[in-house]
């Protein structure tokens, strides 16, 4: 290559580096403005759109914390609703077992019908496995065993006998105050004389025998709040229901008799 | 469950109304009464259609343990879901129930909510 022949080339080759470099300083120049308008438009604050977008968020989001207030709101209102359903199935259950052994204890006027009727509701719907029901003599005054379950767990159940005053089921009868134990204080501490519960069987403030409760079945633990409804409904109605029958009983006795005696007269005469 | 018809086998009259009151959650239901296991085996070939036993076990003539097997040997009576309810608590007599093919077995006192969730379960209401 002659001398001529580089200088050209050289020259070919600068011209195309001025011509690189003219285009980056252009390039520069249009990057400069670019940034110069951005940095304006940033400083002026945010455009028309975007402060749409910013309100509907910020509504979006307030809506979105009441929703979810009201969300915790209807959860605790649900929760009331379970827990107030959960007490009022138990309430039907406890005015079941009420209404059946009312309704029960007045079904009948046979004196032993009625004895077994409060021994079932005893059993069935206290859950009691050893218990007596005592009915108190007036003329002796004194209590006995006329109906009995569980003499192989509480042995002497069924000879229970004691005088009005005497003991905690000579105490009951003669005040007319239930007795209960207290399990969680005073123990397994049960016998004849001291027992789980006893009930007395009052017409108004006379007191006409108890129910002595000495163990529950095993499934039951203690006894629960329509335990002590069912009590206080044996408390009234099967004294009454005892009461009436036995009167009852005692008057066909007596008519029964006078008819034979009318029979009698009529049969002489 | 709407139009079941119900089997309580129960001697004492006290029981057997407390269950007829609870199925009575059950829209027209029937509720057929027996009061022991041999009176329950004639209801059983009368002309109701028995969707559900719920039987005691302590009864006299023949107890409800009895009656469970005499049903479950029976073909035309062996699907019959049976529910026992008695006052024996003990594991040994739940695991006796269930083997001679009892369905669910509920203590006494029974909690009339836990009888119809069993009776609801069994039917598949």
């Amino acid at each position: 290559m002659s001398e001529e022949q580089k200088a050209e080339k050289f020259l070919e080759i600068f011209n195309k580096g001025k011509e690189f470099t003219e285009e980056l300083l252009r390039e520069n120049q249009r990057l400069r403005y670019r940034v110069a308008a951005m940095e304006t438009e940033a400083s002026s604050g945010p455009s028309e759109e975007v402060q749409r977008l910013l309100a509907q968020i910020s509504h979006l989001t307030d809506e979105n914390r009441r929703i979810q207030q009201r969300f915790r709101e209807v959860e605790e209102e649900n929760k009331d609703f379970a827990h107030r359903y959960i007490e009022i199935e138990e309430q039907n259950n406890n005015l079941a077992n009420l209404y059946v052994a009312s309704y029960q204890l007045h079904s009948t006027l046979d004196f032993r019908e009625v004895i077994q009727i409060v021994q079932e509701i005893i059993i069935n719907l206290v859950g009691a496995e050893a218990f007596a029901i005592l009915l108190l003599d007036e003329k002796t005054n004194e209590l006995k065993a006329i109906a009995y379950e569980g003499e192989d767990v509480m042995p002497g159940v069924e000879s229970i006998s004691t005088r009005l005053g005497e003991g905690v089921l000579g105490m009951v009868a003669k005040t007319g105050e239930s007795y209960y134990v207290n399990q969680d204080v005073e123990g397994s501490a049960i016998s004849i004389e001291k027992p789980l519960a006893a009930v007395p069987l009052k017409i108004k403030e006379h007191v006409i025998g108890l129910i002595v409760i000495y163990k529950l079945l095993q499934q039951k633990d203690a006894f629960s709040a329509v335990d002590y409804e069912l009590f206080s409904l044996l408390a009234a109605h099967a004294a009454t229901a005892i009461f009436s029958s036995k009167l009852y009983s005692q008057s066909e006795r007596k008519l029964n008799t006078i008819q034979s005696f009318l029979d009698l007269l009529t049969t002489t005469t | 469950m709407e139009n079941a018809n119900f089997l309580v086998v129960e001697d004492s009259p006290t029981m057997r109304q407390l269950i007829s009151f609870s199925l009575k959650r059950f829209k027209n239901a029937k509720i057929i009464e027996a009061v022991d296991g041999v009176d329950a085996l004639k209801k059983l070939s009368g002309p109701d259609t028995i969707d559900l036993i719920l039987t005691d076990i302590n009864m006299p003539v023949m107890d409800g343990l009895k009656l469970v097997s005499l049903v479950r040997q029976n073909a035309q009576l062996k699907n019959i879901p049976i529910i026992i309810i008695t006052t024996e608590g003990a594991e040994e007599d739940r695991e006796r129930g269930l083997a001679l093919g009892a369905n669910a077995y509920i203590s006494k006192p029974i909690q009339s909510s836990h009888l119809i969730k069993t009776i609801s379960e069994l039917l598949s209401v």
